[in-house]
């Protein structure tokens, strides 16, 4: 059952084949057996996770199934939980009950999923590698002395390993592809006020969204018409319809010109991962689509932007953690001062109390000119460089990153060499457009993807060629062997 | 040596919404702690803001009626500090793009003279909670009802050179406001409450002195005792060879002094940036139209119009013009009564003494400008005398009532038959037949004062019923 994708168990529960509470139970086991070493999910629900069930069962067996009616998935656990622990992988909100649904958990609730638990992520989203969590590192499926990537790493490993069909997860500079790249998934990134980020715990809100990790871009699609949808409660949420992305997948992509970035394609590719997205771009090619060269001149300071902006937001989000209302407070404060230094010091990790420093430096009186002002400047011209490369091209192609996953403390040392985690994937963040990785091969039994970058609210578009590729080649199918079938 | 007070003012205005500015919560003064609070104004994780549009359309009456411009794109930024009552560790307000820009301001001082006093500014932010030291024994408490409460911050050059000028600046402030409907106004309420920045130089220097500021002062009067004992201390400080120290000071009304808040050696940076999760503010020309189409008649055009069409004094139309209420109760008694000048009398002088004798709001008023109306039109038509409808006022407002049936039950008619008045008349002169020779064989000139001794008698006669004019005519015949 564990092998199923989302459209598989939406077939297979409208048959009868089985109920939604045999899968959800049958999963719930498969996580308590397996989980333990992944360290995937930070907490299961496995009461509600039945109880939703079993009303998913009695909506079908009414004729009122709907959606996703049914079908297990995972929350990422930014997303504020209605009586569940929220933490996003923070010691500061290990005993923070969400009191409210963030709108997306809503939203996929009442399309009938059933959510069996919140997964593992970097502290507050902070992260390439998923070293950041309070509650430790998850491990890589497919070698688990290796980093999943992050910060969304606990969704990409569960859904890889096969502890969940899919999972809801966030992207402020690639923290959706770069894991769905380095577990072997499908991950989807939406433009920019597509999925609503009210109770979705902020990092850098002006980059922030969230978006669907499955195996199948079909899979990416269904989840994202639940997610997806305008919400008053966020005022960057746009008002557009959600298209049907399930619907037009197995349009033709005839005539659908790709472009190739020079800025990526160019002598300083790791030359495997080089090979393989080169060989995917030929199947697309041999299925119709063009392969144009387009031109991001902007491309290489996209990650000097980011880690201004990134972080001049996070320092600001992240003030309301100062241990008066909820959250850690440290033990026997002697005074207002000694409450905020010793709560906020003692609860935040490293990465975290770094991007707060750079944050602050970079708002400050005398550097925000130099820095913050600066970096929104370039901002506009990276957003500027897509609107010109999308003249030419009706996609955007390129690794989802640098390599197939590195080893647990291979990177911790070295900020600068994490941050370089995100050379293909912060550029579609800083102009707010679609992006999605998709597996496109395997370098030495480890997965490596390719990325896709749309026009605004193109999703449609991008989801239509992944799963066009995805009907060619079957990378997707691939599972890491300790997780596949077998087990 | 002589000295140049330089004065200018910060005034925070709570606007008068329904919910906060950026969350549904209710705004409703004086309620337990933390009822009014919601899961925004707690600054949960993941909780956005969103702007209430009525804010907006606020802000921009505001603006439209001191005639200002009005910022097609105005911005919301982040200030950030860390303070218990502050929930997110910044204050949501705007910085270098505010939804109002400069305007200048006519005052009338009290010598008559006009001054004009220019805006820098006005724009929207976030009022914070409270912090509550009493209640808790070795702890502070935190009341965020108030949080996230809608305010205007107006924000004056330092163009005011006397206290009694910032007092007319901050009530004039007050006046448009309400007439706006857009604040009620309550200082008490801490609903309007201003900071005053305070300089002085000598007599004649260009340069502007070291400003202290004076922080929260909530009452007109405060205003005027904060400005002038600051001014003094800054005096002394510089004629003892000192100099003044810019700072954020705090009066205590109680000792009638001003002392520092918190020493600041260095500037607080608060890092303001635009805030990510609001978008700017957008209006366009229509937006605006619409809105300035809907202004009332503000008190500037009111006190004009009093005086053009109600012929009413410079002082008479300003004083009634000062609060909407109250000049909206007085035009409704002039126009029931058709007569405005006896009308501003009465609400002046019968209704406001009674006013600040119970110590209540014009609209708590227990009578009606529409009763009060027809009650001066009895007195006009001489149903009764002035003296009783000071009774009648006196009754209608403890007892309420209609003004013709309360006359009639009370017997407080006054009688103008002819009849009824010669009878009592003859009764009069035969019962003080010696007075009646008295005043036949006086010269004329000393009949005048006798006169109103048989004019006293009737009306004694007539326990104070009779029509007194009437009186006088009849008994100058009969005499």
């Amino acid at each position: 059952m564990h092998n199923k994708t989302i459209r598989e168990i939406l077939n297979d529960l409208a048959s009868g084949e089985y109920s939604s509470r045999e899968i959800t139970s049958s999963l719930l086991d498969r996580i308590k057996k397996l989980d333990p070493e992944l360290n995937s999910f930070i907490s299961l629900t496995e009461d509600q996770a039945l109880a939703a069930a079993d009303s998913a069962d009695s909506a079908r067996s009414r004729g009122e199934a709907k959606g996703l009616c049914g079908v297990p998935i995972a929350h990422k656990d930014i997303f504020c939980t209605k009586g569940v622990r929220t933490s996003a992988g923070s010691k500061m909100l290990d005993n923070f009950i969400a009191p409210y649904d963030a709108t997306l958990v809503k939203n996929v609730a009442d399309s009938g999923a059933v959510c069996l638990g919140k997964t593992n992520m970097d502290e507050f989203a902070m992260g390439s590698s998923n070293e950041t969590s309070y509650y430790g590192p998850v491990k890589n499926p497919w070698d688990t002395d290796r980093v999943p990537g992050g910060s969304s790493g606990g969704s990409a490993a569960a859904v890889a390993a096969r502890l969940v069909p899919g999972a809801t997860a966030t992207d402020t500079g690639g923290s959706i592809r770069q894991p769905a790249s380095l577990c072997g998934v499908t991950g989807v990134k939406p433009t920019y006020g597509r999925v609503s980020r009210y109770g979705m715990i902020a990092f850098a809100s002006s980059l922030d969204q969230a978006g669907p990790i499955a195996r199948t871009a079909e899979d990416c699609a269904l989840l994202l018409e639940s997610m997806a949808g305008f919400d008053p409660m966020d005022s960057t949420c746009i008002d557009k319809q959600v298209p049907k992305y399930s619907e037009s997948l197995t349009d033709s992509i005839k005539g659908l010109r790709i472009g190739l970035p020079k800025q990526y394609f160019n002598a300083d590719i790791n030359s495997e991962v080089g090979t393989l997205v080169d060989n995917a771009l030929n199947e697309l090619k041999n299925a119709g689509a063009e392969l144009v060269e387009v031109d991001l001149p902007h491309a290489d300071l996209a990650i000097p932007t980011y880690y201004v902006v990134a972080p001049a937001e996070c320092s600001t989000n992240l003030s309301r953690y100062d241990g008066v209302r909820y959250g850690y407070r440290c033990e026997d404060p002697k005074d207002l001062k000694d409450l905020y230094c010793r709560s906020r010091s003692e609860a935040f990790g490293d990465e975290v109390k770094r991007r707060i420093l750079v944050g602050t430096y970079v708002l400050s009186a005398g550097f925000y000119d130099a820095y913050y002002r600066q970096a929104q400047k370039i901002r506009r011209l990276v957003q500027q460089d897509y609107i010109t490369a999308f003249e030419k091209a009706d996609l955007i192609a390129s690794p989802a990153a640098l390599s197939t996953a590195f080893k647990f403390g291979e990177k911790t040392a070295d900020p600068i060499q994490m941050y370089q985690e995100d050379l293909y994937t912060i550029p579609a963040n800083l102009a707010g457009l679609p992006a999605m990785s998709m597996p496109c091969g395997l370098i030495e039994g480890l997965p490596i993807g390719m990325q896709f970058v749309g026009r605004q609210f193109e999703e449609a578009r991008m989801l239509n060629a992944a799963h066009q590729y995805q009907m060619l080649t079957d990378w997707h199918t691939q599972s890491p062997s300790e997780y596949g079938s077998a087990k | 040596m002589e000295w140049e007070i330089v004065i200018g003012l910060e005034v925070h205005v709570q606007l008068k919404t329904n919910s906060k500015i950026f969350s549904g919560a209710a705004v409703d003064f004086g309620q337990e702690p933390n009822t009014n609070a919601c899961a925004i104004d707690l600054a949960l994780p993941g909780t956005l803001p969103v702007l209430n549009a009525e804010v907006t359309a606020m802000a921009v009456k505001f603006g439209l009626a001191v005639d200002a411009e009005i910022s097609r794109r105005s911005v919301f930024e982040r200030k950030n500090y860390f303070y218990p009552d502050l929930p997110k560790g910044y204050q949501t307000t705007q910085l270098d793009e505010p939804i109002v820009g400069k305007a200048t301001i006519m005052l009338e001082l009290e010598d008559g003279t006009e001054k004009a006093v220019r805006l820098h500014h006005a724009h929207l932010e976030e009022d914070a909670g409270k912090s509550l030291h009493e209640d808790f024994a070795g702890m502070s408490g935190i009341d965020l009802n108030r949080a996230g409460t809608a305010l205007i911050e107006i924000v004056s050059e330092p163009d005011m050179r006397s206290s009694e000028e910032a007092v007319t600046f901050l009530k004039k402030i007050h006046s448009i406001v309400t007439y706006l409907d857009i604040s009620d106004g309550e200082m008490s309420q801490g609903s309007l409450r201003c900071d005053a920045n305070v300089s002085i130089r000598p007599m004649g220097q260009e340069e502007l002195g070291t400003r202290a500021e004076i922080k929260n002062i909530n009452s007109f009067r405060f205003v005027e005792r904060a400005i002038a004992v600051e001014v003094e201390r800054q005096i002394d400080v510089i004629s003892d060879g000192g100099t003044v120290a810019q700072e954020t000071r705090l009066y205590d009304a109680d000792k009638n002094e001003t002392r520092p808040m918190r020493s600041k050696e260095v500037a607080n940076d608060y890092r303001y940036f635009p805030c990510p999760d609001l978008l700017p503010v957008e209006l366009d020309d229509a937006y605006i139209q619409s809105l300035k189409d809907s202004l009332p008649e503000l008190p500037d055009a009111k006190r004009k119009r009093f005086s053009q069409d109600y012929g009413l004094s410079k002082y008479d139309a300003n004083l009634l013009t000062q609060e909407r209420p109250l000049a909206d109760y007085y035009e409704l008694v002039a126009d029931e009564c058709k007569d405005s000048k006896l009308a501003a009398n009465w609400v002046m002088g019968e209704l406001s003494a009674q006013l600040n004798k119970e110590d209540i709001k014009i609209s708590a008023a227990p009578l009606s400008a529409i009763t009060l109306g027809q009650l001066i039109t009895r007195v006009i038509d001489g149903t009764i005398s002035g003296k009783q409808a000071k009774q009648l006022f006196e009754l209608l407002w403890t007892e309420g009532g209609e003004v013709d049936q309360t006359i009639e039950a009370k017997g407080l008619k006054q009688v103008s038959d002819s009849g009824a008045i010669e009878s009592m008349t003859d009764q009069v002169i035969a019962d003080n037949s010696q007075q009646v020779e008295n005043y036949r064989s006086a010269p004329e000139d000393k009949r005048k004062k006798m006169f109103g001794f048989f004019v006293g008698q009737v009306m004694k006669l007539s326990q104070g019923q009779a029509n007194p004019a009437e009186v006088n005519k009849i008994l100058k015949e009969k005499l």
